[in-house]
């Protein structure tokens, strides 16, 4: 009897992934390669309104689509803001585990979990806000804004601010796995490298941190997700403009807007009702589907490759 | 590790017991705070990596009492109590004046959701973490479930909200929501939205609830067949009881999320102001109307939504953020306190 309710759990993510993709078919088969090609050119508001405006008939739908800034836009905001957050959970999950005073870290444990606990749309409202102006007022001279006036607007609404947010949310959810991990290391390893007269930071460096990395890893892993699936954040504040930065623009990069996919299907969620819109919109949320699951067997792969050289549970 | 740990909450409380009675301090145990002296030969990298480690440490509690200072002055500053009981009044303009309603239907709908979302989420939750931790055969069939739970997981919640959309707005579920004029499902209610968020609740019951029922050892379960209860019956009686403190924890966190979340609202709950009810039938109605959530109520107030009300936005995030600590701190007293009768 349990196991029966166990296979309707397992035969309704089999079905959300049926679904998912057989809406967003046309969408794929139409445009091909292009869909996620970087070549492909041409501007993804425009095709988005093209398509939302596209005829009654079901043979004459438009379907062009070539979402590479989108997902460009995905790509970066959570590469940046994962390689960002693991330096700063593992550096944090150190200090709570090693060197903070007693008083400190009861103070920081809780604090952890409260930052974990804030809704992404209190995030986005501190951003959008608080944030957001301050960064297009105070950061952003008039001489950059000028330099790209004929491409775009920055206005403080930029990838830079959703970065940023975006690791401060994601961080608490790595500090909380990788504390518990360097706690799991046995004693006895660091007294041990200890005992061989290495200092305190090289024994937690070289034999705690390399013991939990499964562990770290699997943090990086679930922090990806969650930073792949932020829509409602992101859709605050990074502009909602269907732009992809260049890295080769310098420092001005950062301020630039862009928008991820997730915040794309937020944005455009009054278009569901229009067939051929809806069923682009299926295909992004296709394109995160598969994301999500690639990087949790990515994950498990990674973890078991690792559990050879260590004894924590994970 | 754990000795050392318990005698020094024990130290403790006895403290502060002894402090409350006016009787002399007990002498503070000499901690292992790394000191200066000991730092002074360490090679330069190392003094850095100490150093940026407690930068991070503090930049994490700067950051939040920033976030709950900030939001504790605006919400101070603009949440009026009266407000609490009133509906909120649909605007056309963005003007702010004293009488533009108040967040009842939106807090409403929070705790109609959290409240339908658990409900769903805390059977199917707890009933898998029993099979997948006391069953588990086919081994290949719970190694699936696993995996699927953790996809779940994984999933963005906005792809849960457009798939919902996707299946409820079938004809044949049209009972759980409005159909209209000439047969097209509506697929936006609170049932809908409270199924959907079930799903971002459950991989936290399933975890919390297994990993309670592992830590119970196996010499429980035998004393309990030897007694001469069968599987089922030893699950009820003593597994699930014991494992009470882990389920109460997982729904707890659960509950958070589902408070939290705002993407599954803004698709699935319709996008009107007030509790919308559809039919005559008292709960049912509501639960097949739409409605808002105060982190629909959020967005939607913010400049990125339609209403753009800072004040009220920063009204309704305070509330909000209020009840969301609330139940941290719930989950705090549950570790704390909660009977886990084979702990050491």
């Amino acid at each position: 009897m349990l196991g029966a309710l166990a296979c309707v759990v397992l035969a309704l993510i089999a079905g959300m992934i049926f679904f998912v993709f057989q809406k967003a078919w046309p969408s794929f088969t139409h445009n091909g390669f292009a869909w996620f090609s970087p070549w492909a050119g041409g501007n993804v508001d425009d095709e988005l309104v093209h398509i939302f405006e596209s005829p009654g008939e079901p043979s004459q739908y438009v379907y062009t689509m070539h979402a590479w800034p989108l997902i460009y836009a995905t790509v970066l905001i959570t590469f940046c803001a994962v390689v960002i957050a693991t330096a700063f959970a593992l550096l944090s999950s150190m200090f709570i585990v090693e060197f903070a005073p007693e008083g400190i870290r009861r103070v920081l444990e809780p604090v952890v979990r409260l930052l974990a606990a804030v809704p992404s749309v209190i995030y986005g409202l501190i951003g959008i806000l608080v944030i957001v102006p301050f960064v297009g007022n105070h950061l952003v001279t008039s001489g950059q804004k000028d330099s790209v006036a004929g491409v775009i607007q920055l206005n403080g609404f930029s990838i830079g601010v959703g970065i940023l947010i975006l690791t401060v949310m994601i961080t608490p959810i790595m500090i909380a796995i990788v504390v518990d991990a360097l706690r799991a290391v046995p004693v006895g390893w660091r007294e041990g490298s200890v005992s061989l007269g290495v200092n305190r930071w090289r024994a937690l460096w070289t034999v705690s941190v390399r013991a939990a990395r499964p562990a770290i890893v699997a943090a990086a892993v679930l922090a990806t997700a969650r930073a792949l699936g932020e829509a409602i954040m992101l859709s605050m504040v990074t502009g909602s403009v269907g732009f992809a930065p260049n890295p080769l623009d310098g420092l001005i990069f950062f301020y630039e807007p862009g928008r991820p996919l997730a915040a794309t299907i937020v944005d455009n969620a009054e278009g569901l009702s229009v067939v051929p819109f809806a069923q682009t919109l299926y295909a992004y949320a296709a394109v995160l589907l598969i994301s999500a699951g690639f990087l949790s067997f990515t994950g498990w792969y990674i973890r078991r490759r690792l559990r050879r050289y260590t004894l924590s549970p994970i | 590790m754990s000795t050392p740990a318990t005698t020094d909450s024990r130290a403790a409380s006895l403290r502060r017991r002894l402090q409350g009675s006016k009787l002399p301090k007990l002498p503070r145990r000499n901690r292992d705070v790394l000191s200066e002296e000991e730092m002074v030969a360490w090679p330069f990298i190392d003094r850095l990596g100490v150093a940026l480690a407690w930068f991070c440490g503090l930049l994490l509690i700067a950051i939040s009492a920033s976030i709950v200072i900030y939001m504790l002055v605006r919400g101070i500053q603009y949440v009026k109590l009266d407000a609490l009981g009133h509906h909120p009044v649909v605007q056309s303009t963005t003007t702010i004046t004293g009488t533009s309603g108040g967040y009842l239907d939106p807090i409403e709908g929070t705790l109609i959701l959290t409240t339908l979302g658990t409900l769903i989420a805390l059977p199917i939750g707890v009933a898998t973490a029993v099979w997948l931790s006391e069953y588990g055969r086919p081994a290949w069939l719970a190694r699936a479930v696993e995996s699927g739970v953790e996809i779940v997981a994984g999933t963005p919640t906005i792809v849960l909200a457009i798939f919902g959309l996707l299946i409820f707005s079938k004809s044949a579920f049209g009972f759980l929501s409005f159909t209209a004029e000439g047969g097209a499902v509506f697929g936006r209610s609170f049932f809908i939205a409270g199924i959907m968020m079930s799903l971002i609740a459950l991989p936290l019951i399933v975890g919390a609830t297994r990993e309670a029922l592992q830590s119970i050892p196996a010499h429980v379960r035998e004393a309990s067949y030897s007694l001469g209860k069968d599987k089922i019956s030893t699950i009820r009686r003593v597994l699930i009881p014991a494992s009470r403190k882990g389920i109460a924890t997982g729904t707890t966190l659960g509950m958070g999320r589902i408070a939290g979340d705002t993407a599954i609202v803004v698709i699935l709950l319709g996008a009107s102001l007030t509790l919308e009810k559809q039919g005559s039938t008292p709960v049912i109605g509501t639960l097949k109307g739409t409605g808002s959530t105060l982190t629909s109520y959020v967005y939607n107030n913010s400049p990125a939504g339609e209403g753009n009300a800072p004040q009220k936005a920063y009204a309704a995030a305070f509330i909000l953020l209020v009840i969301v600590i609330l139940m941290n701190f719930v989950v705090d007293l549950i570790a704390r306190k909660g009977s886990d009768p084979w702990a050491r």
